[in-house]
């Protein structure tokens, strides 16, 4: 006989109730969203259930991976993704323009996604490892880190994943106590370079995004229908929203890109501005989970982790929903736990797997 | 020892720490309020300009699906065509009662279960709000009906479609191929290739065959009309309109009279048969029976149709011409011949003694000839006239398998050839290489003899047959076999026709070449195994016969074709070339479980011929009346 009682303790023994339950109903509305957003299609539904139950998968065996053996994985897998990086330089697939993939035989991968976990795991690792107090150099080497990978994939072209690395790394320098100071000079300077920015590094389509999200009439069948579309689904939406399965902007395909990237606008129409409220709650109520654990962090190195995942969740909610809703460019952000498509739930998931296991492994008393 | 140095302080580190988080989660409900801010402002301030927008008519892109391009033969006849059939298509969405507006439409038009279970499926792979066909090719009086009841049935409409339509059938289906229903991996395929774009609102692809292979040329390019529609979906009134371009013509080398003819001499036989004019590698006539019939498919075939197809002993799906591969045979004779005489190891005088069999040096084995008792006296030109194999036993012990695979592999055995359909199979070469690969087994010297009268690891398709005796018909020049002679382009009016150049030229001795190809033209003479074949041919032609064996025949047994299971008998094979001095044809015949080469695949090339030349329409032969066995 299996003794039930043993084996779910087993299973549940390092997993965080309270976080777990804000992802599955996160989840669960997205299922119900995608449903109406494809249209019915149960087969996207069922690829969609596959995806969680595989990122639940990857998130139960992190959480149960100890911090120390997390710890000894920053190294290698930060080496491991800078190699995968520069294969993809050199023999790439190229889609849509972009140098992203990497075909390694059985499957296709795009190593970008792996430097989202590696890049604040390698250098909270970095900074964790000193002895003394920290110093401007510390910081300055930390930078370098983060700066590599995002430099290769900024390459790629790909901005929107380079931008989301890149604050990863940011929340790292800033919890690990980079001056005041610095960063408002960083600030200033980066304010400087950015037309330097704009004129000689940005491609065309990646301006066009931009003066476009400015002015979304400008172009109004190109780049700005998304914007035009999805405010018009948003708006329409009013404040109790059209109803499950009832948003015309949705259902008569108006809307771009709506089962991944523009889910939330067909949220936004059928359930409205109080669906929008009780969203952000929820998705408070993860981040504020995330927030507590980061608080509770025994050392150094998880305190890093901890607090450059909460916060890289929570400009992903924002980016999105920024994006869909028309204060910030179209940058293809999914909607965390929502959107459709598996890398990025994995991605997710898997930090929050490393989230629960600095929560919930006994903790070493720091003498 | 730096002064700076301090250790950390770990507890005024977690004091800041603490602080920053505090800092970071004020942020965090900031912008939380910014978007709420921004979602108050379109939904509620903004919300009533934005619900007109989405109310009032509004533009959407519909595409605009191209025809498909058409496919002619070299003399103009349509080989695959559009037919503009009525469709009745529901859009799910608009029917309340699904399942009792389907029982009452069958009141008025039937509907098969099988139509039934076909629209089913796609409702569960489409979106409500698309509009699928519950029945296709509506007869005039069906449309009829229905149009007077319209009005009963809302959310169900009759469209006029464009379906593919293939008039030959089975007669090309291995030639020509099929289009079918755009799966979600041909979509990921497309989305590879950056050509999604062209096909929205395409709903069929090229499958197999001709149509696959020329999917790009075919598809054409999608057009796009701006249209105002209304918040059911409707459309109101078109905005602009760019229009598609269809898909480019195809012209083909084939000649389906030519084809109709091969068809017929083969009466009920299985099998496969390739016409190419030497002269620039153009397929005049690809055969390969049974066919099946490609129309089944347009539409996605249902499953009865699909087993009966699928599950058939005569494998009609099996393209036979293009991927069968059946030992050469004594086919593969006439290359062992010029190996023989290119590498000095045979002059034209050199003679055996044939008792009807060959040993190796030491071995107990028999290799038996097919003539038993043997040919007496055989030299090279007598060799392959009467097809001796222990000549060719001989040959292959002299030349080594190593002589064998370099040589012969230059005529494309073991290599495709690149005609312009897909799914081509190499065959094989075996060389002691390939078999240490496959089976990690040395190879022995009884593996060569075999292979020297085409028999052994050898695999060939009729296809690569045809290749290899292309270029003994012409001298050594080797050219791409293919199908697509001209391609229309109906952007611009323009007609592109193929260039035949040479892949490649054989260095090979006038006076070998010539003492084979007489040896081969003496094949259709009084004497030769294809003696009956050639009896009062208008013209010369030149020939070999094989046999392909099915099973072996154990030591010490002979080979006895009424004993034996119709489906193990040998395939009979023919390899021709006419006029000999001159030729303008090239032909394999290969006859599956035909018997020998000389009485079935013989008779058949000749009847081909004479349609060629002649224009005599052949009459069938009747399977299992094989004569004596002759190879």
């Amino acid at each position: 006989m299996i003794d039930f009682n043993r084996l779910w303790h087993y299973l549940t023994r390092y997993v965080d109730n309270f976080l777990l339950g804000g992802i599955f109903l996160l989840m669960l509305i997205g299922l119900v969203v995608l449903y109406s957003a494809s249209g019915g299609n149960l087969g996207r539904i069922s690829n969609q259930i596959v995806n969680i139950a595989v990122a639940l998968t990857v998130m139960w065996l992190m959480a149960n991976i100890p911090l120390q053996q997390i710890k000894r994985l920053a190294l290698p897998l930060y080496i491991v993704g800078i190699v995968l990086l520069i294969a993809v330089a050199l023999f790439g697939e190229i889609h849509n323009g972009a140098r992203r993939w990497l075909n390694i035989g059985i499957t296709r991968i795009q190593p970008s996604e792996l430097l989202k976990i590696a890049v604040p795991l390698m250098m909270a690792w970095y900074f964790d490892k000193s002895e003394i107090t920290l110093r401007l150099r510390d910081y300055a080497g930390a930078t370098l880190i983060l700066l590599l990978p995002v430099l290769l994939i900024a390459r790629q072209p790909d901005l929107g994943t380079a931008l989301l690395i890149t604050a990863s790394g940011f929340y790292v320098l800033y919890f690990a106590g980079l001056s005041w100071r610095i960063m408002a000079g960083l600030l200033v300077s980066a304010a400087a370079i950015l037309p330097l920015f704009w004129t000689f590094a940005m491609h065309d389509y990646q301006r066009k995004r931009v003066l476009t999200m400015l002015d979304p009439s400008q172009d109004p069948l190109g780049a700005g229908y998304h914007i035009i579309q999805s405010s018009i689904a948003i708006g329409s939406g009013g404040i109790a929203g059209k109803g499950w399965q009832k948003g015309t902007q949705s259902q008569l395909d108006f809307l771009p890109e709506q089962s991944t990237d523009f889910i939330f606008a067909v949220f936004s129409e059928e359930f409205g501005l109080i669906g929008n409220g009780l969203l952000l709650l929820l998705y408070l109520a993860v981040i504020g989970r995330c927030m507590i654990i980061t608080a509770n962090a025994p050392t150094q190195f998880t305190r890093l982790v901890a607090g450059s995942i909460t916060f890289t969740f929570f400009t992903y909610v924002f980016v999105n929903m920024g994006m869909v809703s028309g204060i910030l460019p179209v940058v293809g952000v999914p909607l965390p736990l929502i959107s459709y498509g598996g890398t990025s739930l994995v991605t997710m998931l898997l930090g929050f797997g490393i989230l629960m296991s600095i929560q919930t492994h006994p903790k070493l008393v720091k003498t | 020892m730096n002064y700076d140095v301090e250790l950390r302080n770990h507890l005024k580190e977690l004091r800041s720490f603490h602080i920053r988080l505090a800092i970071a989660a004020i942020f965090v409900v900031l912008l939380f309020c910014l978007l709420l801010a921004r979602f108050f402002y379109l939904q509620v301030i903004r919300s009533e300009h934005y619900t007109t927008l989405a109310e009032a008519n509004r533009i959407a892109i519909m595409p605009l699906v191209p025809n498909r391009g058409l496919i002619f033969d070299r003399n103009g006849i349509a080989l695959a065509q559009n037919h503009t059939t009525y469709t009745l298509e529901i859009i799910p969405d608009k029917v309340t009662n699904l399942e009792a507006a389907i029982e009452e439409l069958a009141t008025l038009i039937e509907i098969t279960p099988e139509d039934h279970r076909r629209f089913n499926k796609l409702k569960r792979e489409n979106t409500r709000f698309k509009s699928l066909p519950i029945r296709t090719r509506l007869s005039d009086a069906e449309v009829a009906r229905f149009a007077a009841n319209r009005y009963r049935f809302p959310g169900i409409e009759i469209k006029a479609r464009l379906l593919r339509h293939y008039p030959y059938a089975e007669l090309l289906s291995h030639v020509i191929g099929y289009i079918g229903r755009i799966s979600d991996k041909d979509l990921e395929q497309l989305e590879r290739d950056n050509a999604l774009e062209n096909y929205r609102g395409s709903s069929h692809i090229g499958r197999i065959g001709l149509e696959q292979s020329y999917e790009k040329e075919l598809h054409g390019i999608t057009g796009f009309e701006e249209v105002e529609i209304d918040v059911a979906g409707r459309h109101v009134r078109t905005l602009s309109r760019t229009p598609p371009v269809a898909g480019n013509d195809l012209t083909l080398s084939l000649d389906i009279k030519l084809q109709q003819a091969a068809e017929t001499a083969f009466g009920d036989y299985r099998g496969a048969l390739i016409a190419m004019d030497p002269e620039n590698g153009e397929i005049l006539a690809f055969v390969s029976k049974p066919g099946f019939d490609p129309n089944l498919f347009v539409d996605g075939i249902d499953h009865l149709n699909w087993r009966l197809l699928n599950e058939s002993i005569d494998r009609p799906l099996n393209n036979r011409a293009l991927r069968g591969v059946y030992p050469p045979g004594s086919t593969f004779k006439p290359f062992m011949a010029l190996a023989g005489l290119e590498l000095g190891k045979r002059t034209f005088s050199y003679s055996i003694s044939d008792p009807g069999y060959f040993s190796l040096p030491g071995s107990q084995h028999r290799f038996r000839d097919w003539k038993p008792g043997g040919h007496g006296r055989v030299n090279l030109h007598k060799s392959l006239v009467v097809s001796c194999d222990t000549y060719y036993y001989m040959l292959a012990h002299d030349l080594g398998i190593n002589n064998i695979f370099s040589y012969i592999s230059q005529f494309g055995f073991g290599k495709r050839t690149e005609i312009d359909i897909p799914g081509e199979v190499a065959g094989l070469l075996p060389s002691p290489d390939w078999k240490k690969k496959r089976f990690n087994q040395n190879w022995f010297p009884g593996d060569t003899i075999s292979v020297g009268i085409g028999q052994g690891y050898n695999l060939s398709t009729p296809l690569q047959l045809t290749f290899a005796t292309m270029l003994l018909a012409n001298e050594g020049i080797a050219y791409r076999p293919h199908f697509v002679k001209q391609i229309h382009d109906n952007k611009n009016g323009q007609v592109y026709a193929h260039k035949a150049k040479p892949m490649y030229t054989l260095d090979i001795k006038k006076e070998n070449m010539a003492h084979v190809r007489n040896a081969l033209v003496d094949v259709t003479r009084p004497g030769g195994t294809a003696a009956r074949a050639g009896a009062n041919a208008a013209y010369t032609f030149a020939g070999k016969t094989g046999t392909s064996q099915v099973i072996n025949i154990k030591q010490g047994e002979r080979y006895n074709a009424n004993k034996i299971n119709e489906r193990h008998r040998d395939h009979a094979l023919f390899t021709a070339y006419a006029p000999a001095d001159n030729p303008k044809i090239v032909l394999t015949v290969l006859v599956e479980n035909g018997g020998s080469g000389g009485s079935t695949a013989a008779p058949i090339a000749r009847q081909v011929l004479d349609y060629f030349f002649l224009g005599k329409m052949p009459e069938p032969l009747l399977a299992g009346t094989a004569g004596n066995p002759q190879r």
